[in-house]
């Protein structure tokens, strides 16, 4: 007899093959014929396909991939076309954008010009997918809410490679692509501007980091340990409570005076993960075109504790005249 | 699912282990806390590689000191140009402690000619007499890295005719010039950087160069104009390899110098930064002034890609030790290394100048008997008494056979 679990999906419960609500004329044709594969089924739904591309999604993933291409072979061609390295060393490699000395001119390929245009074509690819998102959403009736969730990573994205360098004056100051690489920028501008950790508004997106975390654990351990009375169910019951939202409510009364309601809890899962990369996006674009130093801003405002004096003073040699 | 779920927990610390392993250092981590507490200011140590590094971190017993009294070296051995002033006893001390630091494998004749020990022929005397007038620099001028601890030969050479740590301009990649694939100076396993994918040159700009280190301004808000901040996200880059060269060089963390929290901060700093300061300042000295002139000295088998001269950085002298050799105090044992040799009095210099590279010595006049053939410099001045004669051809003997 198979055995329910709410810790890991054991029994798959699949209904005949579902081609999806009928489209409208204007609309491309489904692509591909429905299938069921039992290993999805573990994860989530088991049935696979058709998928709706349409002009956006055949252009989007055409640039995605025209972008990916560039950047792949521009890393391959750093290890002198060498296929062992390229696996080996693969997290180090790097797209690199321009040189500082570029500022905001259009660079040779090879110097960075590469960069711009995988840069360009990745972004048009991205706001593209955006732009399916919302007219899929709109198609099913349903609200927009995915493709606003995903506009608030690609602000983010748009921050980080094209605004904050554009006003900075440099190319030099965006992402390059890749894995160490774009850590290192991270690192690089965090260093250069007085520690990021000063920026109130990286604080602020590291509290919705951290939010999102913590609501995602609790929301989901609550809705599984309901789930054996039906608390799976959770939209029905956003109108119709049974006993599992009253004792999901009730067990979050007890423990800290105050519950979310099943609507609710997914208003603010939404505004946490979108807040993130929003006043992370705000608090990179101040960084360098407003604020230089954040740490020194910090001092200012009276934000930094001072603790006491452990080490002998050190001064600046620069400053004594030390030779040379 | 009974077996299936025992199974997991099974697995699950064999995975953890590996995982661990995997990272590259296998515990134990022992911090040791440094600062106020809170502030993160720590040393992180493995006290099994401590222990392994220890033992490459052992300085050797000095030699007996052999008398400063009788005739001087430049009057009785020809072509001694940086350590005339001293007597033929301390002269030969040096020599042979030089030999036990430099070549204890090839001997006396690394550097000198065998039948004529004044003969210049051989590029590593060359090397080797300015090198130290490098050592007697760095102990008298850079007091502020150095301390009174000072510098030998040893401190960087440990046995090697060349220092295990040295750096070269990094050679051209085989397609640099293609269209694609530019790697800006980084983006690859970098060994300079600890591995990182950070500039894989960290030495050019700052160690031979002096391009600017510090990124950080001096004020909360951006400046524009010519008092804004130039400093871009890539120049904080070479810098951050740099720090991290210096980092593994020591065996240190980043506190051991910065706080964290405000790494450009001097008043945050502890004051092992002031002596790092010194320690760049020093190592571009020593590269710019005593070791990149000697490049046409050198053979092309001793050259870098670039055919530039192997040069000093940080790891050179401290091989992994926050001091090297753990601060054990050498020189003191070699006071004719820890500054220039005193300006020449009126009386001319000896005929000694005459022996060059070209123009052998003359034979010897009279070879003190005592002292072998091999180890004789040259002229082989019957001035040197021969009790005197007899200690340091004792200590010739003892030492380097």
């Amino acid at each position: 007899m198979a055995e329910y679990q709410n810790l890991f999906t054991a029994v798959q419960a699949t209904g005949p093959l579902h081609g999806g609500v009928s489209l409208p004329a204007e609309d491309d044709a489904r692509t591909g014929k429905p299938f069921l594969w039992h290993l999805a089924g573990r994860l989530g739904n088991a049935q696979i396909g058709p998928i709706y591309l349409g002009g956006l999604g055949v252009i989007s993933l055409a640039l995605g991939t025209a972008a990916f291409n560039i950047i792949g072979f521009n890393m391959l061609a750093s290890v002198d076309w060498n296929p062992l390295q390229f696996i080996r060393q693969l997290f180090w490699l790097a797209l690199e954008p321009p040189p500082p000395s570029a500022g905001l001119s259009i660079p040779p390929l090879a110097q960075g010009g590469w960069w711009l245009l995988a840069g360009f074509l990745l972004t048009a690819s991205m706001i593209l997918w955006w732009a399916r998102t919302y007219r899929r959403a709109r198609q099913l009736g349903m609200g927009t809410h995915v493709a606003w969730a995903f506009a608030a990573a690609i602000w983010l994205y748009l921050v980080c490679g094209f605004f904050r360098p554009v006003l900075m004056g440099s190319w030099a100051e965006a992402v390059p692509f890749g894995i160490f690489p774009h850590l290192d920028w991270t690192s690089a501008l965090s260093l250069r501007h007085g520690n990021l950790f000063y920026n109130p508004f990286h604080a602020l997106s590291i509290v919705f980091l951290y939010g999102s975390v913590l609501l995602f654990a609790m929301h989901g351990a609550t809705i599984l340990a309901v789930s054996r009375f039906g608390g799976d169910r959770e939209i029905e019951q956003i109108v119709d409570r049974g006993t599992a939202s009253e004792r999901a409510a009730l067990f979050w009364r007890w423990t800290m005076g105050f519950n979310a309601t099943m609507e609710s809890i997914h208003r603010w899962a939404w505004w946490f993960a979108v807040l993130c990369p929003l006043t992370g996006g705000i608090g990179i674009l101040l960084t360098g075109t407003v604020v230089d130093n954040w740490y020194l801003w910090s001092v200012k405002h009276g934000v930094v504790p001072s603790y006491p004096a452990v080490f002998p003073v050190t001064i600046d040699p620069a400053l004594l005249g030390a030779k040379p | 699912m009974k077996a299936s779920n025992t199974l997991l927990t099974r697995w699950i610390p064999v995975l953890a282990v590996l995982l661990l392993t995997a990272c590259g250092e296998r515990p134990p981590i022992q911090a040791v806390q440094t600062g106020y507490r809170g502030t993160g200011m720590e040393q992180i140590y493995n006290p099994r590689i401590l222990a392994a590094q220890a033992g490459l971190n052992q300085a050797p017993e000095p030699l007996a000191p052999l008398g400063s009294d009788g005739p001087k070296a430049g009057d009785v051995y020809q072509n001694v140009k940086v350590l005339g002033h001293l007597s033929v006893g301390e002269f030969t001390r040096l020599m042979v402690a030089m030999t036990q630091w430099v070549s204890p494998k090839e001997g006396c004749n690394y550097c000198h000619v065998a039948t004529n020990l004044a003969d210049d022929s051989i590029y590593t005397k060359v090397v080797a007499r300015r090198m130290i007038e490098m050592t007697q620099t760095i102990n008298k001028d850079w007091k502020a890295h150095v301390a009174d601890t000072g510098v030998t030969c040893y401190t960087c050479h440990r046995g090697n005719p060349v220092p295990s740590q040295v750096w070269f301009a990094p050679g051209d990649r085989r397609y640099g010039n293609s269209l694609l694939g530019d790697r800006a100076g980084q983006n690859i396993a970098a060994p300079a950087a600890g591995l990182s994918s950070l500039p894989l040159d960290p030495f050019t700009p700052y160690l031979k160069e002096s391009l600017p280190i510090r990124v950080n301004g001096d004020a909360a808000l951006a400046k524009t104009g010519a008092a804004a901040n130039r400093a871009s996200t890539k120049q904080v880059e070479f810098t951050y390899s740099l720090m991290m060269h210096m980092s593994s060089s020591l065996g240190v963390n980043c506190t051991y110098c910065h706080n964290t929290r405000a790494f450009g901060e001097w008043g945050e700093s502890t004051p092992a930064r002031a002596t790092a300061w010194h320690g760049i300042r020093m190592a571009r000295l020593v590269n710019n002034n005593y070791i990149e002139p000697l490049t046409q000295s050198f053979p092309a088998h001793r050259l870098g890609p670039q055919g530039d001269v192997a040069k000093v950085n940080c790891g050179t002298c401290h091989q992994g030790a926050f001091k090297p050799l753990y601060g054990a105090q050498m020189a003191k044992h070699h006071p004719e290394l820890l500054a220039p040799a005193p300006p020449r009095a009126a009386a001319p210099a000896p005929a000694s100048v005459a022996a060059t590279p070209e123009s052998p010595a003359p034979a010897a006049a009279a070879p003190a008997p005592s002292i072998q053939e091999n180890v004789h410099f040259g002229v082989g001045s019957a001035a040197l008494p021969t009790d005197q004669a007899e200690a340091i051809r004792q200590v010739v003997e003892v030492n380097l056979r």
